[in-house]
């Protein structure tokens, strides 16, 4: 082995999970890896790393995005939610609580995506349709399923709560089941 | 996981910078506005420029707003340009068709500008460099030679779509370009040596590679939309294997102005995902005039229809492809005739 | 009862929707090194030389391996022993892993592979079993039944011939059926690492820990007792996490030879060369029947695509024949098919592991005889189902048998009789049946060991601990295990600490495979958990006065079960057995009965129960594209007994949505270049954007209806749920768009372009039918001759058919020319 190179670091200032965080990394890095590999929160998933499955996704100012499409060097000064900012303390939010009676989750690996942008649509849409439903988590592939249980608990989830309307802007009004 | 290469990261204080920025970096440097569709190409090494220039976060880039007509910045979310009052009322088949790119999560992230300059695609280059190493490369993006592939030492200046051909068969798969160039949008480009507009379908050759006419250095700031017509109806029809995630094997864009007495008074008609370019229907002019009956609309479906070059390199089977391409243009047509007649 | 049954939050639901669960790539140890494979870019080559030289000398490099370090050939089966970790001598598809880089991190490991250089003397490639049946050399495997044939099999089940020339009618088809893949959300990854103790422990996603156990301590050398192998939660299994994998073993040896913790994750372009899926299979069925459709004989061919390697090929081979007669009666069966290597991934096993090919065919030709013979689908298959507690023709034994209400709920809630063929062109509906497994009645190996074991662990805090090798791939079999034992010793299954996949500290267990682990893994925690309870009641009755029978147990409280009031909390009752007993603890096993089949090749096939599902799917399809969309779906499923009604409709539901996908889309396609050119073979798609599965948008409604049949072999009476509702979905599909449109789509995926063509030769005046046109010469073997029990069989042969020679895997290829 020769010596490591000096691979070419970045350090950037973001917000996840309402903290401050200053992180350095590997400049080629994608905010996945950053979160996954820097951050330590391996809650958000991979799937393809090419933008086609959904499993990497986040929620970036407050709209679900796809985690392995962005350049980390891009997220200075993001505000970053990942499902492991969804609870509040221990308890799960109304969300979380209606995906694990539900069924939504089965293996659990495109939950975390899926939970992110199902939060973001609830902030955004009250009360969603099952087609409106269907159609935000339509970038977010599962294969356990067949989807029907996930839009049972988006449906369980909008009908425990009445989320505020409105443009969603940085970290999601969280509500918990336990009332939190 | 896969991996980027390195690169160098600039974030663009404005397109000026951007703009300088471009020049100076010559052929090392690329632009990245959502990255949807570069990441991905990092990543599987179809591109690896030295330096990116970031403009996702210029706001110059990031507007919309009223001029002669409806002006729409280069960086512009496509989920924005969807949801946006004044695009979904008076120019419905770009709201459409930015509302059927890829997923929401890809809409929330890809741009306006960066659809218009997507790369063309073939399932012979949107592969992994491992992938295209085992074809031995192809004209489009050659890849190193070495001692681990020798499948065929011409592979580098092949297209495996139609391997007599000169060229590239690359197709695009801009959802987007079909519905402007349809609504006769024009966009700026600016580079440091100034600006200039032009019509959208002058942006596109036709060749798998060279895809856009724009020089390298050229950045894509401002979409220029006509100034809404009232008489105009505009529709965009995808044909696709899913209801999401994937790129057109098909596109129609249509936008008719009804004049007196329902005839037609200006149309165009784009097909898109059949060619390396969208392609204006040339016969669209010959609706002026003229009613748009079945008769007229099964017409102009088969003339239309021919213009369609399917090949396979994209999903679903090509001979069916071109069948569906009359079904389509006859359809939105007659959706666009039933839209006025509900006036 | 109180848990069994009850809907509830399964017990990881809490982990997976805070993103705690812990999947293989998920763990991260100090010191941790990551390793990469360098795949072949050749489809069928020599490898005459690997320089690896300058990847050794690269930045972050530890270490490079090659087939070299890997002597010793692993494989799934006893029988198929092919692989190597990385390949000796020889590559045989497009992605077989060649060497590996392990380094400080991924992306140097993978800068590194680029430097790695091979020589390779190029073969002749074989794209499918076609070719594999008229090519002899050069041979992609040197063993098997055929140059490159590796199964070759010809069960006579009674004499078919006269009973098909005997027949009023005779209905022969030719169908096809594409490979797919498992298409898991999570990509394949492990973790190696050396323990304090100089132990070798492995995290692998993997749904068979114990047979990854077994070949890991083959391809290292090592005493199995010195490996530790701890399933990871699978993120999504399907089958194709259930061989042990290249990687696997990759890994293990370089956490072995630098010391350090070695993580190796695929990509997903690696995932599709990992396959081990569904079987593309060709199909010739001849059935013979009265004139009111009722099957007198059935002859069945079929042709596997196996992709270059052996996999669980041996197995899926036979799937693709022996539980066709589990459905519906069948006087007399023959059956005979054909794997073939090709120089493609391997296939393997893909829930319903080899039975939806044959399964698609028979639903359709049902079908078609009765339209042609006037009847009602649905009487059709009324008439004739295999009776419970019943013997086949191949001498697999029935127990429960519920399709007959399957039917009847999916014929009443789609209001079958009403709108079959009355729907306006365009619109239809179709059925299709099926059966499946609830555990293979032998394990991979052979050996009389239990298959699943269970272990109790009860302490003076009140706390119940359950070990057992069972593994959570999302189905939840955590789930299942706690809910046994808590119905069984009166909790909750919140109370229940659960350890499972784990080779050093669980009983084993086989594997989440073949639908196996509730009936299994139940039974077995039943035993221990009635063994505990034994124990408790007798020290809990001693204190209250009352014999042990008279001890009941619920809502965590032990008492007199005439008279409730009378009792002690669980905890107390702990300590009672404590104090009688000392340390507690119970075990329980479960092997299933002997099967009736004593023929060569009867070992598949067999299960101790068999689920049944019936579907009825409603399609639109535009005559205009040849769009199909699919509207409704109605399921029956007999499941014996629901553990957990949240769960079960889960796995209906998944199976109906993976039964949608490869009816109507998803393909693992190849492609092979103009051969003046290039001798490529590759895999056309190998992402998940360009490999088509359905997204939300294409989902439709499902009804579900569960058959609650108690069968007395299942736990509670439980059957299978994870793999029948997958079945009929397809051949549903084929039959839906028929009775829309009137043509018949003789092959899936069923594609527009496919529906549009019938349509179009319809409308000429042809038959209105796509599909295979032809089944080539197959060197069928002698028939094994196997009389059914009405014919005075007893189980055996009576006749033993010459075994060719080379059929198993001689290992002397290899070595040759390879320098390092």
């Amino acid at each position: 082995m020769s010596p490591r190179r000096d691979a070419r670091k970045a350090r950037i200032a973001l917000t996840v999970n309402g903290e401050e965080r200053d992180v350095v990394f590997a400049g080629y890095k994608t905010l996945l890896e950053v979160l996954r590999e820097d951050l330590g929160l391996t809650g958000t998933k991979h799937g393809c790393e090419l933008g086609e499955c959904g499993a990497c996704a986040v929620l970036v100012d407050g709209q679900p995005v796809l985690s392995c499409l962005l350049l980390a060097v891009e997220c200075a000064g993001a505000d970053v939610t990942t499902v492991e900012g969804l609870a509040r303390g221990p308890a799960l939010s109304l969300l979380q609580a209606a995906f694990a009676d539900k069924g939504a989750a089965q293996c659990g690996y495109c939950t975390p995506g899926i939970l992110v942008t199902a939060q973001a649509l609830l902030e955004r849409k009250a009360h969603p349709t099952r087609a409106e439903i269907a159609e935000a988590l339509s970038g977010n592939l599962c294969r356990c399923t067949g989807y029907l249980q996930i839009f049972e608990a988006v449906e369980e989830a909008a009908r425990a709560e009445p989320h505020a309307q409105g443009p969603a802007a940085g970290r999601p009004h969280v509500r918990t089941e336990a009332g939190a | 996981m896969m991996r980027a290469p390195d690169f160098r990261y600039h974030a663009a204080r404005s397109v000026k910078d951007a703009a300088r920025a471009l020049k100076d970096g010559g052929p090392d440097a690329m632009l990245i506005a959502g990255g949807t569709d570069l990441v991905p190409n990092l990543k599987r090494r179809q591109q690896t420029p030295a330096l990116l220039i970031g403009i996702r976060h210029l706001r110059e880039l990031r507007r919309i707003r009223n001029g002669k007509g409806l002006m729409i910045g280069g960086a512009v979310r496509l989920s924005e340009v969807a949801a946006d009052r004044k695009v979904l009322r008076h120019y419905p088949a770009l709201a459409r068709a930015a509302g059927l790119v890829a997923t929401p999560q890809i809409r929330n992230m890809g741009t306006l500008g960066g659809n218009l300059c997507l790369d063309t695609r073939c399932t012979y280059y949107n592969q992994s460099y491992e992938w295209r190493q085992a074809i031995n490369f192809c004209m489009k993006a050659p890849g190193a030679t070495g001692g681990h592939a020798c499948a065929t030492p011409t592979g580098d200046a092949i297209c495996w779509v139609a391997t007599s051909s000169p060229r590239c068969w690359a197709v695009s798969s801009t959802d987007t370009a079909p519905a402007l160039i349809a609504l006769g949008a024009r966009v700026t480009l600016v580079s440091s040596d100034g600006e200039r507009d032009i019509p959208l379908e002058e942006l596109y050759a036709d060749d798998g590679m060279a895809y856009l006419t724009k020089s390298a250095d050229e950045i894509l700031t401002v979409v220029h939309l006509p100034p809404e017509d009232a008489a105009v109806r505009s529709t965009y029809w995808k044909l696709r294997r899913r209801g999401s995630f994937d790129f057109p094997v098909l596109g129609v864009a249509a936008a008719v102005r009804f004049g007196e007495g329902n005839t037609v008074s200006d149309a165009r008609v784009v097909l898109g995902a059949v060619a390396s370019h969208p392609v204006l229907v040339p016969e669209s002019a010959e609706l002026v005039g003229r009613r748009l009956t079945d008769d007229v609309v099964e017409a102009f479906a088969d003339a239309a229809a021919a213009h369609a070059k399917p090949m396979d390199n994209t999903d679903l089977a090509l001979g069916w492809r071109k069948k569906v391409a009359r079904r389509y243009v006859a359809g939105a047509l007659r959706e666009l005739k039933e839209a006025h007649a509900a006036k | 009862m109180k848990v069994v049954g009850q809907a509830r939050r399964r017990v990881d639901a809490r982990a997976k929707v805070t993103g705690q669960t812990r999947f293989a790539d998920d763990v991260v140890l100090p010191r941790m090194l990551y390793g990469k494979l360098l795949r072949s870019a050749h489809p069928h080559a020599l490898i005459v030389e690997i320089a690896a030289s300058a990847a050794r000398a690269a930045p972050g490099v530890h270490l490079v391996l090659t087939g070299a370090d890997f002597p010793t050939a692993y494989g799934i089966m006893p029988v198929s022993q092919d692989e190597h970790a990385l390949c000796r001598g020889k590559v045989r598809y497009v992605g077989d892993p060649v060497a590996a880089v392990i380094a400080a991190s991924e992306r140097e490991a993978a800068d590194a592979l680029a430097l790695i250089r091979v020589t390779y003397e190029p073969l002749a490639t074989i794209a499918s079993p076609e070719e594999a049946l008229r090519t002899a050399e050069p041979r992609i495997q040197d063993y098997g039944e055929g140059p490159n044939l590796h199964r070759l099999a010809h069960f006579a089940f009674g004499d078919v011939e006269p009973a098909l020339a005997g027949a009023d009618q005779v209905f022969e088809d030719v169908f096809f059926y594409q490979g797919s893949t498992h298409l898991s959300l999570e990509q394949h990854a492990t973790v190696a690492a050396l323990d304090a103790d100089g132990r070798l422990t492995l995290w692998s996603s993997t749904q068979t820990p114990h047979y990854l156990h077994r070949e890991l301590a083959r391809a290292l050398d090592m005493p199995a007792h010195h490996i530790r192998v701890i399933a990871t939660p699978n993120g999504g299994g399907f089958g194709g996490k259930s061989d042990p994998f290249n990687h696997e073993i990759v890994a293990a040896k370089a956490a072995l030879v630098t010391g350090r913790p070695v993580k190796i994750t695929l990509t997903r372009e690696e995932v599709f060369y990992a396959h081990r899926g569904r079987h593309p299979v060709l199909m010739r069925l001849k059935t013979g029947v009265r004139q009111d459709g009722t099957i007198v004989a059935m002859d069945l061919e079929t042709l596997l695509d196996g992709g270059a390697y052996g996999s669980y090929g041996p197995a899926s081979t036979l799937y693709t024949g022996q539980l066709q007669t589990v459905t519906y009666h069948v006087p007399r069966y023959r059956f005979r098919a054909c794997r073939a290597f090709t120089n493609k991934p391997p296939c393997g096993p893909k829930r319903g592991h080899g039975t939806p090919q044959p399964r698609f065919a028979q639903e359709v030709q049902l079908d078609k005889i009765a339209v042609a013979l006037g009847r009602d689908p649905a009487d059709l298959r009324l008439q004739q189902l295999a009776p419970a507690n019943s013997v086949t023709a191949n001498w697999l034994t029935i127990g429960s048998m519920g399709l007959k209400p399957c039917i009847e709920r999916v014929v009443q809630g789609s209001a079958w009789r009403e709108r079959r063929g009355q729907l306006p062109f365009g619109r239809g509906l179709g059925m299709a049946c099926s059966s499946y497994l609830c555990g293979a009645g032998l394990p991979i190996y052979w050996n009389e060991m239990p298959h699943s074991g269970v272990q109790l662990q009860l302490d003076r805090s009140g706390r119940v601990t359950v070990f057992c090798g069972a593994t959570e791939i999302g189905q939840g079999s955590d789930d299942v295990l706690a809910a046994i034992i808590a119905e069984v010793l009166g909790l909750e299954t919140t109370d229940i600490k659960l350890v499972t996949g784990d080779t050093d500290l669980t009983p084993v267990d086989l594997g989440s495979y073949s639908s196996r682990v509730t009936l299994m893994m139940g039974n077995a925690a039943i035993q221990a958990a009635e063994r505990a309870k034994a124990i408790l009641s007798a020290s809990a009755g001693q204190k209250l006065g009352l014999p042990a029978e008279r001890v009941a147990f619920a809502d965590r409280r032990v008492f007199d079960v005439e008279n409730p009031s009378a009792g002690m909390a669980f905890q107390e009752a702990v300590v009672a057995a404590e104090v009688e007993h000392g340390t507690l603890g119970t075990t329980g096993s479960y092997r299933p009965p002997r099967s009736a089949a004593r023929y060569r090749g009867g070992g598949v096939g067999p299960s101790v129960a068999y689920s049944y599902t019936a579907a009825v799917v409603e399609v639109e399809v535009d005559p205009a594209t040849g769009w199909v969309r699919v509207s409704k779906v109605w399921i029956g499923h007999d499941i014996g007994r629901v553990i957990n009604p949240v769960l079960a409709r889960g796995q209906v539901e998944g199976g109906v949505y993976m039964g949608l996908g490869e009816a109507l889309m998803e393909e693992q396609a190849f492609r092979r270049l103009p051969p003046r050119l290039s001798s490529a073979l590759v895999h056309k798609i190998p992402s998940m954007l360009e490999y088509k599965s359905p997204t939300a948008l294409e989902m439709p409604e499902v009804v579900t209806y569960f058959i609650e049949d108690p069968d007395p072999s299942g736990p509670f009476g439980a059957k299978e749920v994870g793999q029948g509702p997958l079945l009929p979905i397809a051949p549903a599909v084929a039959n839906a768009v028929f009775d829309a449109v009137g043509v018949r789509v003789d092959q899936v995926p069923i594609t527009p372009d496919l529906v549009l063509a019938a349509l179009g030769a319809k409308a000429k005046g042809k038959s209105g039918r796509v599909g295979p046109e032809a089944f080539p010469a197959v060197p069928w073997p002698e028939a094994l001759v196997v009389p059914p029990p009405w014919e005075g069989g007893n189980g055996k042969a009576i006749n033993e058919p010459a075994k060719s020679r080379d059929a198993l895997p001689t290992h002397h290829s290899g070595t040759a020319g390879v320098k390092v």
